[in-house]
């Protein structure tokens, strides 16, 4: 049964990518539930509550309230509580029972938008699905609404899905820039650590935007249809850079299927590179990057295994996508000449015995637990 | 505006002071034993990564309901089928299965029943024991936790009921924390002969199931209190709910009933020389206390002990400047207190901890000695006594322990980013 899980945990859920995303840009998000989306997140998914301010709350649902469909206690909450710390926007978060009910938020955003003249929106999210969905409609409702204009500045880009969850601290992030702009393109914001969310109203002056991990591929959609903005999908890693500027320069949406990934792992090139594999566990487009650049650099077959559900268009040839810890259990037993798994720690007791496993912390799967041993990903190679 | 308990409280923030003891840290004290939980991704993740935080992933399963779940109403049938392809792939053979269900079992109306009897057929050498992640009905009546400490009791056999034990002891129930071997009831019972049982101290199923032999019954943090009266009545015991205070006469009146219960001939003359004895003791203790802390500010905050109002009227009592008191309801243990500080020290200032408000006041106040984890991170202070729930303090003892701890503190400067951070104060942590 893919639903049951004997050891390892699952992934940081939608909620409280939501608040992830949001964090830094002055806004108040307010998650839509009784308790415990409210700890999960500020415990486990969020590594800047011991010391940055972020208006972040729980609106303590009750049955009662659940029942009656008291959404009057809610909107008043959420406008002492504005009304006293002048939020830049307010977004909305539904969990398990505002889904089963059908809350509507959308209404209720209005009503807050009409009553306090602040900007309110809400993410369609349950509980229920995983963190690159929440980050990413999160991070959509912001590209939905900057008013800028297309006014582009040479060689520019965004940096589209950065949070903690994949990235860790912002010194992590402040190498990914730095990959980036030592390459001769400048980073115009970074959606969303590290910026304001004024900087990211400028987001469409950006020649390309730039998608480093899944969770920023909405925005990406988005921005293109509204301000015509090409994206290309990869993170710059430091060994995954020339890969990565070649298919800037040419506006190719997935920079890791141009080069590498896609030749190595199709047609007779499979078989052959089947023997000695790697494996990688993880997010979609930095597990493909890291492949990219493991197997031209180093000539080892990778095949990356995706446990999250969006990943459609974003794994190459060969990968797995698997969902549940059954389906990854047989999906890591079925493989041949495996001479290594890199994953986050937490997959260790899943992982074939007899083979390496080299230690890859994801906040977005163990938390904060491995928080001082994170590596800086954009020089991991 | 301080509220009633229970009482809705707006929107709400959540410090990043994670000492307190959650559903997954105390149903871990059940020896032998596996937690599995049926729910969603979001509540899921907060529990599972805490069994992994304290290193007992392997102690802790679970089966994800998804959306389709809702609209099928077969919540039955994907708990009944989850946690028997948990069990099976686990191959380990629990003696008791903490079963938690949530609040989405509750609004959709599963038949629980059901879902016991079925998996009680399946796997009838397994405890299954119910247990409820629900926090969307704590405001209204029990609280999950409160109803923890009920259920983990649940399977205790019936044994030796209103009968003089051959062995001759005392169970205390619903605490996470065992009684300091000083502490008043373990010293009392000690002087009588009589042994303490503590499931904190159980490692195996057999001393769990040990803790049905005694005679009495005894809970000392308050919300043990439901569980503590249902399994006596249950169990056919004699029920004594002495919860931890800093108020003498309290202490007095608790230590007169725990030994008229104990003991067939109570000698009142030397009851009252031991107790007069104890408060000599902590009153020169407390002096000490004092010149050493000096006019330091003093912040309490309610997740140190449930009686964080008696330790400030005590404080303030014997001269310590105490001003300000983190808590966001009055425990109706604590009113008379509360009426007490408000006439006596109107100038004590009450602050709420999940107030919106809380998370951009600035939090970098000089020479403050904080006691708990919250008022540690609201201060910003190095200088706290790092303890949740009362922990093993009791008493007379209790009192003078919390006397050292502040000396301690006051001294000594430690990193509260490092520990209140840290989930489940004293449980093994691998952060």
């Amino acid at each position: 049964m893919k639903r049951s899980y004997k050891i390892i945990p699952i992934y940081t859920a939608d909620v409280s990518g939501v608040c992830s995303a949001l964090y830094e840009l002055g806004g108040m998000t307010v998650m839509h539930d009784p308790s415990g989306c409210n700890s999960t997140y500020n415990t486990h998914d969020e590594i800047r509550w011991y010391d940055q301010d972020s208006m972040i709350y729980i609106s303590g649902l009750t049955e009662i309230d659940a029942v009656m469909g008291n959404d009057e206690k809610l909107i008043r909450d959420i406008e002492i509580a504005a009304e006293e710390l002048k939020p830049k926007f307010i977004a909305l978060a539904g969990s398990p029972i505002p889904y089963m009910n059908g809350t509507d938020f959308e209404a209720i955003a209005k009503i807050l938008e009409q009553d306090l003249g602040i900007p309110a929106f809400s993410v369609p999210t349950n509980g229920m699905h995983d963190y690159v969905y929440g980050v990413g409609r999160a991070l959509a409702e912001i590209a939905k609404r900057i008013e800028g204009k297309r006014e582009v500045t040479p060689k520019s880009v965004n940096l589209l899905g950065v949070t903690p969850l994949d990235f860790g601290p912002q010194e992590h992030v402040d190498a990914l820039i730095q990959n980036v702009e030592q390459a001769g393109w400048k980073v115009l914001s970074t959606w969303a650590m590290g910026d304001t969310l004024e900087n990211l109203a400028r987001a469409p002056e950006a020649e390309v935007n730039l998608v480093v991990s899944s969770t920023g591929l909405r925005a990406a959609e988005i921005l293109q249809e509204r301000f015509g903005t090409p994206y290309v999908t990869g993170t710059p890693i430091r060994g995954f850079m020339k890969t990565l500027l070649n298919a800037i320069e040419e506006k190719k949406q997935v920079a890791y299927l141009e080069k590498g990934r896609h030749i190595g792992l199709t047609g007779n090139e499979l078989e052959k590179s089947s023997e000695n594999q790697i494996i990688l566990i993880g997010e979609p487009v930095i597990m493909e990057s890291l492949a990219a650049v493991i197997e031209t650099e180093y000539q080892i077959s990778v095949r990356v295994i995706c446990p999250l559900r969006e990943k459609k268009g974003l794994l190459a040839d060969g990968d797995i996508a698997v969902c549940g810890e059954e389906e990854l259990e047989q999906a890591l037993q079925s493989l041949k000449n495996v001479k290594g798994v890199v994953a986050d720690p937490l997959y260790r007791p899943v992982c074939p015995e007899n083979v390496a496993f080299y230690e890859l912390p994801h906040i977005a799967f163990s938390g904060r637990i491995y928080k001082k041993k994170l590596p800086v990903l954009a020089e991991l190679i | 505006m301080l509220k009633k308990a229970g009482e809705s409280s707006g929107l709400e923030f959540n410090s990043p002071a994670h000492g307190n003891w959650n559903i997954v840290h105390t149903g871990m004290l059940l020896p032998e034993a596996i937690q599995i939980y049926v729910c969603a991704d979001n509540c899921m993740r907060g529990v599972v990564l805490t069994a992994a935080e304290m290193n007992a992933a392997d102690r802790f399963s679970f089966v994800i309901v998804e959306e389709e779940d809702l609209l099928n109403g077969n919540l039955e049938d994907v708990t009944i089928e989850g946690v028997t392809d948990v069990l099976k792939k686990r191959g380990d053979h629990p003696k008791a299965v903490l079963l938690f269900t949530v609040c989405l079992h509750h609004f959709l109306g599963c038949d629980l029943e059901r879902v016991y009897e079925e998996l009680e057929a399946r796997f009838p050498e397994i405890f299954f024991i119910r247990c409820y992640m629900d926090p969307i009905m704590q405001k209204h009546g029990l609280t999950p936790d409160q109803k923890l400490r009920k259920s983990i009791y649940d399977a205790l056999p019936e044994r030796n009921a209103g009968k003089s034990d051959l062995e001759r002891s005392v169970t205390i129930l619903g605490s996470d924390f065992a009684l300091d071997e000083t502490s008043d009831i373990k010293r009392l019972l000690k002087a009588e002969n009589i042994e303490v049982r503590e499931l904190p101290t159980c490692d195996s199923w057999k001393a769990y199931e040990n803790l049905a032999d005694s005679r009495i019954f005894i809970a000392c943090y308050p919300p043990g209190k439901y569980g503590l009266e249902s399994q006596a009545e249950r169990l056919g015991k004699k029920a004594l709910y002495l919860p931890g205070s800093f108020d003498y006469e309290e202490i007095i009146r608790q230590w007169r009933m725990l030994e008229q219960t104990v003991t067939e001939s109570v000698r009142d003359a030397e009851i009252d020389e031991t107790i007069e004895r104890e408060i000599a003791l902590c009153e020169a203790v407390l002096k000490k206390t004092r010149q050493i802390i000096g006019d330091a500010q003093i912040m309490i905050d309610h997740t140190f002990h449930p009686r964080p109002l008696e330790l400030a009227k005590l404080l303030l009592t014997y001269g310590f400047s105490v001003t300000r008191i983190y808590l966001d309801a009055v425990n109706p243990e604590e009113k008379a207190t509360f009426e007490w500080l408000k006439q006596q020290y109107p100038g004590l200032s009450y602050e709420p901890t999940i107030h919106p408000e809380m998370r951009v006041r600035p939090r970098k106040e000089e020479n403050i000695l904080a006691i708990g984890q919250k008022a540690a991170w609201f201060t910003g202070t190095k200088h706290f006594v790092n303890l949740v729930e009362g922990a093993g303090l009791y008493g007379f003892d209790g009192i003078r322990k919390v006397a050292g701890l502040m000396i301690e503190a006051w001294q000594e400067e430690k990193d509260p980013e490092d520990l209140i951070i840290r989930k489940g104060w004293g449980c093994e942590s691998c952060i």
